[in-house]
């Protein structure tokens, strides 16, 4: 028998649902001139659901026999998954129209893999955690070559769904080790049998895990997909592949590697060490000879997953609580620039990707400029930006975790990564005018770019708020 | 102190002017940002007379207090060495508006807000008492300097922006993660606080080197130094005067501030280590400014030769090799900045720096001249000029702690007489070569009002020296209190006589009366 109470903890998960399906019936039936319309329905249905959580959803403990965990960690990355899932939903009616693909079912695709992300966030057990991913998977093909006319855009999708389902293959393997050897798909029961030492079994199976949840965060090595699938996507696609679905699997990884794998801290711990490392750095490095926008901000994510694992690698509740900042923060950063990137459209309306294209932008469009200069400052980790902040919270934690080596490292290698950011201002700000882009043809692009980078800018007084919440949420998970 | 907030209001008014600035046309811009740094140099007056001097006075004045930022705090709050920087600060910035008055033709509403951000964030570093409120304004500096010598810079200055912004940054970041670990182990993120805390001695030594590695890059001292030169000679010539001026400062202040309090042991066992670092740059440096052919080069290295005599200073571990470490910090910014003024006044008319190119313009250019050759005089240590009482001051502390250091670095000053006065001679002496250079007018009213105040502080400085040494006593005394320990016996074994006749105390020095107090310094006045 199903509980209402645990009906009502998965209240999100139920109002994303309803409105998925009444909003894809809609659509069948009216249309895709309706889109706009349905584009702001689906927020509305995301707005919904991030005010449900602040009842049940958020501190109702154990659903459905323990598959299900409703707490503050699930909560706080829900919230942060449908703001983005949000801003990349408002931005597409204005990029599709211009490429004729403008189709009714980009939002509801969006609402449906906010499921997944919701269930993946929230799993306590193995099984919930696998159909959340697939189901966040699932949309997510679909979302990447929806260009259909468009060969990079269908390549993207293709590549990202044969190595998505590699992936998917591998922790689905490790999945099966786990539960072989420890006898339990639930997070609780992996970590009782490791808890009294971990057999060679065990050890592969997480292993195994850990590789499948490194390729979702595309963290090095498992990142080769990204740059393409980003470069190939369409842009708000990309904006949300690089956004809400990083913080569903970031969390993910964080609640299996806490609660279930725990009591096996020292061995997963250096393979997010060298993980964290390996995707600072080579997110750094490869980034630099990048010409195309899309191609750098996808190696950028990489980067930052990396000094996001930073705090997972603490793993203590300050290391979590820094993660999550890290996440809250990256998430603001990393839309605002996609939203600079919207704005990139020659004369004749079309999307330009390249860098060199930026030229001299800060006498052309003063205010896109500064907005793209501060993102990139802030991505960069200069203060006072807020950019700043999420990297200080995760090397602390770091440091007061004993892991001064890696804080040394991790911050080194930041200053590698600041290179290429500082490429893009240069050629903002220094190079001499090309071709001006068309003028800014949508308010709403603007309004939220504006509010991005007033977060950046003066986000340290948010610092009181967002220091209670992540720490709340590191709690939950301890 | 309490009361009104002065610091965070010094801080509001260029911010304010800043974000006009971003919004207005380019006449309009000079203007506010002219009247913003005036209001800002009007306050720091105010601050210099009613700060409290006497002796028995608390430490830290002006304090604020908010903790509004979760882990750290906006806490403001000054001592007398601060006290001077802001001075320097405040007094520099109009001048700085002043020389881009011209100069500066293109995107001036962005040049002058990236100017008052400037300002905004080096009044914040002097002022900060929270430790990461400090690192947070010491990093913001590197985003409005970038982007100064990347737009408004020479022909090469997109090597030099990033050069710039490279090394300083990857200076700094190994401080943050000192910082944080020494805030984990005094539990507090108070610069008071951390300042009486004692660190266990082995970890001194690598949070020593952290914060080392950060305010070398930042002073600069070789072999770190080489983004200086590339850097002041793309820099327009107002972002010269800041980055000579006060930036550099900023590398002094970190090492007062918190290498010698917070690590005297670790100070006391680097001494050598800075020593040598001083000592080569001292004599390299000043050997590459003489073969320079670029004005703005050569003064460059003459920067960081002395600043290596402010390192050797502040390393002696004693009053006099601190205060004059400060002198040596304050009278360089006038100087160097007078110089790099004096090298725009003519690059504005011929735009070259080659050295070559003029000759004699001591004929066509009397009043030019004239200043010119007092701030050389300056910069060479003359008696009566501001230099000379910081490198006597400095070396003399430095005397007591080592002979050769004391030797090497005094060879500096002979070598920077011949690069000056070569230069000197080159440009202002000699024939008229250039039929172009000979034309050149002499100043303009402008110019003449943007170089009197510094030359009449050069004057001031050198002359009456115990204004500036006055409001820094009580904290260098205390500072020796806290080095006490940890600083080796020097070699010089100095003995102190009973002086019999009173008289005979005043007479024995000239450029300042305040050496007489080495028996007990701080108290003597």
């Amino acid at each position: 028998m199903i509980e209402t109470a645990s009906l009502l903890m998965v209240m999100p998960e139920l109002i994303l649902t309803a409105g998925g399906l009444v909003l894809m019936m809609v659509a069948a039936y009216a249309g895709d001139r309706t889109t706009v319309a349905i584009s702001w329905a689906s927020v509305g249905v995301l707005v919904a659901a991030a005010l449900s959580l602040t009842g049940l959803p958020t501190h109702g403990g154990d659903a459905f026999d323990g598959l299900y965990q409703a707490d503050a960690f699930a909560g706080f990355a829900k919230v942060l998954i449908y703001v983005a899932a949000a801003v990349s939903i408002i931005v597409a009616p204005r990029f599709f129209s211009q490429g004729g693909a403008l189709r009714a079912e980009y939002p509801i695709l969006i609402l449906f893999a906010c499921i997944g992300m919701g269930m993946m966030v929230s799993a306590s057990d193995m099984l919930t955690l696998y159909v959340g991913l697939e189901m966040n998977s699932l949309a997510a093909y679909v979302l990447a070559s929806f260009m259909r006319q468009d060969e990079r855009s269908s390549e993207a999708g293709l590549k990202y769904f044969v190595l998505g389902a590699l992936a998917s293959g591998i922790l689905l393997y490790g999945i099966s080790l786990l539960y072989g050897f420890s006898g339990s798909t639930s997070f609780a029961g992996i970590a009782a049998a490791l808890g009294d030492g971990v057999s060679n079994g065990e050890l592969f199976g997480m292993v195994f895990v850990l590789s499948g949840l490194a390729f979702k965060i595309s963290a090095v090595p498992f990142h080769m997909w990204t740059p393409d699938v980003y470069e190939g996507a369409p842009t708000p696609v990309t904006a949300f592949f690089a956004s809400a679905p990083k913080v569903a699997a970031l969390g993910l990884t964080i609640r299996v590697a806490i609660e279930a794998l725990g009591p096996a801290g020292m061995a997963w711990q250096q393979i997010v060490i060298f993980v964290a490392l390996a995707s600072i750095l080579l997110g750094a490095v490869a980034a630099i000879g990048q010409t195309n926008i899309k191609r750098l901000l996808a190696y950028s994510s990489i980067n930052n997953i990396g000094f996001a694992l930073v705090g997972l690698a603490a793993g203590t509740p300050a290391g979590v609580a820094a993660t999550m900042s890290y996440l809250a923060i990256y998430i603001v950063m990393t839309l605002g620039s996609f939203l600079c990137v919207l704005q990139m459209r020659d004369a004749d309306g079309n999307p330009v990707e390249t860098i060199a294209s930026l030229s001299g932008l800060s006498q052309s469009r003063k205010g896109l400029a500064a907005c793209f200069a501060i993102f990139m400052f802030s991505l960069a980790g200069i203060p006072p930006l807020f950019g700043f902040w999420a990297k200080f919270l995760v090397f602390d934690a770091a440091v007061s975790a004993g892991l001064t080596g890696l804080a040394v490292f991790g911050i080194v290698a930041s200053v590698i990564g600041a290179f290429y950011y500082l490429k893009i201002i240069k050629t903002i700000y220094f190079d001499e005018p090309v071709a001006a882009y068309a003028p800014a043809g949508s308010r709403i692009e603007g309004v939220l770019m504006t509010a991005c980078a007033a977060v950046v800018v003066l986000g340290y007084l948010l610092n009181p708020v967002l220091d209670s919440a992540s720490a709340a949420a590191a709690a939950a998970l301890f | 102190m309490g009361g009104f907030p002065i610091l965070s209001l010094m801080m509001a008014v260029p911010m304010a002017g800043a974000i006009a600035c971003l919004f207005s046309g380019a006449q309009t811009a000079r203007w506010i940002a002219l009247a913003a740094t005036l209001a800002d140099l009007v306050l720091g007056i105010v601050l210099w007379a009613k700060f409290d001097q006497s002796g028995r006075a608390v430490t830290w004045q002006f304090t604020e207090y908010a903790p509004i930022f979760g882990k750290f705090a906006w806490a403001l709050g000054i001592d007398g060495i601060a006290l001077m920087l802001i001075a320097l600060t405040v007094f520099l910035m109009p001048i700085c508006i002043g020389a881009s008055w011209v100069a500066i033709d293109k995107r001036v509403g962005e040049y002058m807000a990236a100017f008052l951000l400037m300002e905004v964030l080096m009044i914040g570093v002097f002022t900060a008492q929270d430790i990461y409120l400090f690192y947070v304004m010491f990093e913001a500096g590197l985003i409005p300097m970038y982007l100064i010598i990347g737009i408004w810079g020479g022909a090469d200055r997109i090597y030099a922006s990033y050069k710039f912004f490279l090394y300083t940054l990857l200076g700094s970041v190994l401080m943050l993660i000192a910082m944080m670990w020494m805030v984990h182990e005094a539990g507090s993120t108070s610069i008071p606080v951390l300042m009486g805390y004692d660190f266990p001695v082995h970890a001194q030594t690598w949070l020593w080197l952290a914060f080392f590695a950060s305010f070398a890059v930042k002073m600069p001292m070789w072999p770190v130094h080489t983004w200086l030169p590339d850097a002041h000679v793309q820099a327009p010539t107002a972002g010269s005067v800041i980055l000579a001026g006060v930036l550099l400062k900023m590398g002094g202040y970190g090492f007062i501030r918190f290498s010698l309090p917070m690590f005297p042991e670790a100070s006391a066992q680097f001494a050598p280590l800075v020593f040598g670092l001083s000592m080569v740059a001292v004599v390299y440096t000043s050997l590459v400014a003489l073969v320079q052919s670029d004005m703005k080069k050569l003064i460059a290295y003459s920067s960081v030769a002395h600043m290596a005599i402010v390192t050797v200073g502040l390393f002696a571990l004693n009053t006099h090799g601190i205060e004059g470490a400060m002198m040596v910090m304050l009278g360089h910014g006038l100087v160097s900045g007078a110089l790099f003024l004096c090298v725009g006044v003519i690059y504005d008319r011929l735009h070259t720096r080659e050295i070559s190119r003029y000759g004699g313009l001591s004929i066509n250019m009397p009043k030019y001249a004239a200043l010119f050759l007092l701030f050389t005089m300056a910069s060479v240590g003359l008696p009566g000029t501001s230099n000379f009482v910081g490198e006597f001051l400095a070396l003399m502390g430095v005397y007591k702690a080592s002979s050769w250091v004391a030797l090497v670095s005094t060879t500096g000053i002979i070598l920077g007489a011949a690069y000056m006065l070569y230069l000197y001679r080159r440009v202002c002496y000699g024939d008229q070569l250039n039929a172009d250079a000979a034309a050149m007018p002499d100043l303009s009213a402008r110019e003449l009002w943007l170089l009197a105040p510094i030359a009449a502080g050069v004057l001031w400085m050198g002359v009456y020296p115990e204004s500036f040494l006055s409001p820094m006593r009580a904290d260098i005394v205390s500072l020796e209190a806290r080095l006490a320990r940890a600083v080796p016996a020097g070699d010089a074994q100095i003995k102190i006589g009973a002086p019999k006749p009173a008289a005979a105390h005043d007479t024995h020095e000239s450029g300042g009366h305040e050496q007489a107090a080495h028996a007990a310094p701080g108290e003597a006045h």
